[in-house]
């Protein structure tokens, strides 16, 4: 792995930096503090920006219109977008576009036109239904939402719980059990519209996290035709494994973004801040702090681009990926908490962004599989076969 | 957590007096009864939901009551409130359009 960026790669990841200090960060001097959507206005204009630089729809292939970036450079870039205090979970306030659902690209040429066209295009929005209240880490054996053949039909019974996104979704994702004796292999993916009779939104379901909140669903008799299966029947499961292992980068690499703009706060503050006559950055208990920062930082980094690579490679990087998102879900909470501490009060205000990040970095090691399934990920995949 | 806000209206000068610098959210009704504005108090807000209330009252002339809660997920209440009141009601609270003060998307609830 070459670690030295590419020319293009400075250009881009500097252009990148430009946009959310000078675009973003000004921006959110006047929004409340959980905010994670930009008035239409200031959306609109930034998405004319980022159209300009040509890295609107990082993610879509270039066949359907997106540049063509591979996953190293957009690490690099998902690095730079998180660099604000909406940025774990609203990078840029979603000025750059995105797949949304990416899985849609292996949809029928009907369901294309249907949802992901209108999804590249801006005027649908999609929500992606695995995690049931059963469980979301081993959906293999945890999804008990069922579905029926019903002639040409599927009738959909069932509920999902940490839903992102389904009360504003125009459809969904939603993985039932077509055949309870298959275990993974009895698993189809359907294409749920949700002004369809029998979807609900029951609640939001309120966490540490204010905004960009999950929802609870439930589906009673729904009526799903045969031609919204995405994929074959019984082969839901591989589209959601698949999707769980490429989110872990880009997950990362929001974390890694937020301890590196709080990394450099501190940097900027300590030497600043006084305390019995003498700057912070003179003590030793403070400069360790920021030395752990950086070492956390930088293990982080190297061990997402080391996944990113294989990724674009075409190699397995399940292990990979597993790691990034451990090693850096864990270094960006660490490094939160230590500059929160360098800050004292002002660390935990709402004035600043680390109370944000604190709590919403907690869940980091929840999300996207919770950290202890990361670690049964490589442990299975140091042992092979025989662990199992 | 009921979807619903269910804390008992109390006159505009009655909160006057109990209300505190909280984060959280609140309802006005007017005198039918009648929710007409949602709000919130978030981490911008002088004097939380004391200054809050103070200040949006001034802003929709109807409001005779008043009921909040305590919410530090001021954000995702605000909005479950407003789903929840979209269903209930078909729009909206009047106030809440007529100040534009809405998410730039509005969701869908069914609470039952």
């Amino acid at each position: 792995m070459d670690l030295n960026l590419t020319e293009e790669q400075e250009l881009i990841v500097g252009m990148v930096r430009r946009f959310v200090r000078e675009e973003v960060l000004p921006l959110e001097l006047d929004l409340d503090p959980d905010a994670d959507e930009l008035e239409p206005v200031d959306r609109d204009r930034l998405v004319e920006k980022t159209r300009g630089m040509g890295l609107y729809g990082l993610d879509i292939p270039p066949e359907y219109g997106g540049p063509d970036i591979d996953l190293v450079t957009r690490t690099l870039i998902a690095i730079e977008m998180s660099q604000h205090r909406a940025g774990l979970y609203a990078p840029c306030y979603g000025t750059f576009g995105g797949a949304g659902l990416a899985q849609l690209f292996e949809a029928t040429d009907d369901q294309k036109e249907r949802y992901l066209y209108p999804t590249l295009r801006g005027e649908k929005r999609g929500f992606f239904g695995l995690s049931e209240p059963s469980g979301g880490s081993d959906p293999a054996r945890a999804i008990q939402t069922k579905a029926v053949l019903d002639g040409d039909d599927w009738i959909i019974n069932g509920s999902k719980l940490w839903i992102s996104g389904a009360d504003r979704a125009d459809f969904g994702l939603v993985f039932a059990r077509t055949d309870s004796d298959k275990g993974r292999n009895g698993i189809t993916c359907f294409i749920v519209d949700t002004d369809n009779p029998g979807f609900h939104v029951r609640r939001i379901v309120h966490t540490l996290r204010s905004a960009h909140y999950a929802t609870e669903l439930q589906f009673e008799d729904m009526r799903i035709p045969s031609s919204n299966i995405l994929g074959e029947v019984n082969r839901g499961f591989a589209i959601a494994n698949e999707r769980l292992t490429r989110q872990r980068i880009p997950y990362a690499a929001g974390c890694i973004g937020v301890a590196v703009k709080a990394q450099e706060m501190a940097l900027d503050y300590v030497p600043q801040r006084e305390t019995f006559g003498a700057p912070l950055s003179t003590r030793q208990s403070i400069q360790w702090m920021l030395v752990d920062n950086e070492i956390d930082i930088k293990q982080s980094i190297w061990i997402t681009l080391e996944a990113a690579t294989k990724a674009d490679r075409g190699e397995p990087f399940r292990k990979e990926a597993a790691m990034a998102k451990l090693v850096a879900t864990e270094a960006g909470g660490r490094v939160v908490d230590r500059c929160m501490q360098m800050f004292g009060g002002l660390g935990v205000a709402k004035d600043l962004p680390f109370e944000r990040w604190y709590r919403e970095m907690r869940i980091r090691r929840i999300g996207e599989g919770p950290n202890e399934v990361q670690r049964h990920v490589i442990a299975r995949e140091l042992l092979g076969a025989s662990f199992r | 957590m009921a979807v619903r806000l269910n804390k008992p209206w109390q006159t505009l000068s009655e909160a006057s007096a109990r209300l505190r610098g909280n984060l959280g959210v609140f309802q006005f009704a007017d005198a039918s009864g009648g929710v007409i504005y949602i709000g919130f108090a978030g981490g911008r807000s002088l004097y939380g939901l004391k200054g809050e209330v103070r200040d949006m009252a001034a802003l929709v002339p109807d409001a005779t009551q008043v009921r909040w809660e305590v919410n530090t997920a001021y954000q995702s209440r605000f909005r479950e409130l407003l789903w929840a009141h979209n269903a209930d009601f078909g729009a909206l609270p009047k106030y809440n359009i007529e100040l534009n003060h809405r998410p730039v998307r509005i969701g869908r609830l069914s609470p039952g």
